[in-house]
């Protein structure tokens, strides 16, 4: 029995990303990182800033996403996100610059406690992949 | 009858006009091009964010409590329309069209007594409708300015529309948009998105069970202000493509027309000018006779 499944990542211009053989999938879901396999049960949750990594036979990928929600249904896994860039593709400037830009909303003082938790969560991924 | 000179002079313009029609067809070709793949490109967004609604508010347990965006505020008084056109013109009956259905709707609410509020996004449906309803625009968008459509945009309609929905200025929000079928047809839409139509909810019997996280009514609160975006997106996206469709035929047909008058305008041209040289040739010949 293969253990593959079906991956699609789109975003609202276009669709991202689709891969037919994947292994395993870790998105940073709102209440922690997770780890999909082939058969998960069904689950619709969100997500928060981080790394969205794909195993598949192909090796390994990393993505960068800002937000976005994924469903997983019948060994389909769907994300939809509005912002996502591809790790390799991505360079220190476009980091740097987002970095930058989070970093001044964290710090502003009327935004809500989740704002302000989720831009920091921000900064933290783009710290580390920087 | 106009002169010979005059006949020419005109000739030229119609001429002109017609390059320039020519050329503005050449463009709107380009681009609607562009724009229909980006449409069509967009759709798996919408349609899977459609289809996780769907799914949730299926499995939503607690009806009364389900978010507003949902279920709406339990009145109908006040009515918020979205009227999505263009920014430029020269496109045929394409705002025309749009204007022409909003308006129906208008009558239709203010018979019953209802209030009305009106968006404008796109200067062109702002120029058309300031005159009879120039109370009732509470906003005017227009993105000129961006060359495409992109999401950022459809993003700012989306959050205002919500600030003012969560300000409870309005009960029921309608968007206006022209659906890009092919070029030469575009169908005027009225969608309700708040509170969210949730059709053809009956299809999906096999109701799996969904596992949540967090519980579903933060993820549907997460998600259907997400989701007003994403439907004006898409309806900004069919909107451009139906744009350049609409432009394209209807400066193809002025390109037609132009000529059929150039063609026109040639033949009273050489028309007078025979009659020009043979009224000379009278002259002539009855001078010599004369003599």
């Amino acid at each position: 029995m293969s253990e593959e499944f079906k991956v699609e990542i789109v975003n609202p211009e276009k669709s991202f990303l689709s891969k037919e053989d994947v292994t395993e999938v870790i998105v940073p879901a709102f209440e922690g990182e997770m780890g999909i396999l082939k058969d998960h049960i069904s689950i619709i949750s969100f997500l928060k800033p981080g790394i969205i990594t794909i195993h598949s036979k192909s090796g390994e990928e990393k993505f960068f996403v800002e937000d976005g929600i994924v469903e997983f249904k019948n060994n389909n896994l769907s994300v939809l996100t509005s912002s996502i860039f591809n790790l390799k593709d991505v360079d220190k400037n476009k980091i740097q610059d987002l970095l930058k830009i989070s970093e001044e909303e964290a710090n502003k003082s009327e935004i809500s406690d989740q704002a302000k938790f989720l831009a920091n969560q921000k900064i933290d991924v783009l710290r580390s992949i920087n | 009858m106009a002169s010979l000179d005059d006949l020419k002079k005109r000739i030229a313009s119609v001429k002109s006009t017609q390059k320039i029609t020519k050329a503005m067809k050449m463009v709107a070709a380009a681009k609607l091009k562009r724009a229909q793949e980006s449409a069509e490109r967009g759709r798996p967004y919408s349609e899977k964010m459609n289809n996780v609604i769907l799914n949730l508010s299926g499995g939503i347990s607690d009806k009364d409590n389900a978010p507003k965006l949902l279920s709406g505020t339990g009145n109908d008084k006040v009515h918020l329309c979205v009227v999505m056109t263009s920014d430029r013109g020269l496109c045929g009956g394409f705002n025309a069209n749009i204007i022409k259905k909003a308006k129906a709707y208008f009558a239709k609410i203010s018979e019953q007594g209802k209030e009305l509020k009106i968006i404008t996004v796109g200067s062109k449906g702002n120029d058309q409708l300031k005159r009879v309803y120039g109370n009732k625009i509470i906003e005017n968008i227009s993105f000129k300015t961006s060359k495409n459509t992109n999401y950022f945009d459809a993003d700012k309609v989306g959050k205002l529309i919500i600030e003012k929905f969560e300000k409870e200025e309005f009960d029921i929000c309608t968007i206006f948009y022209n659906q890009f079928k092919n070029v030469i047809t575009q169908i005027p839409q009225a969608q309700q998105i708040i509170p969210l139509n949730a059709e053809n909810k009956e299809e999906k019997e096999s109701e799996e069970s969904y596992e949540f996280e967090p519980d579903e009514d933060e993820i549907l609160n997460n998600l259907l202000p997400k989701n007003i975006s994403t439907q004006i997106f898409k309806a900004m996206l069919e909107n451009s493509a139906s744009e350049q469709g609409a432009r394209m035929s209807a400066m193809d047909n002025a390109t037609r027309n132009a000529g059929e008058m150039v063609d026109k305008l040639t033949i009273e041209y050489n028309r007078s000018r025979q009659a020009a040289i043979t009224k000379e040739l009278i002259e002539i010949i009855s001078g010599a006779e004369s003599l």
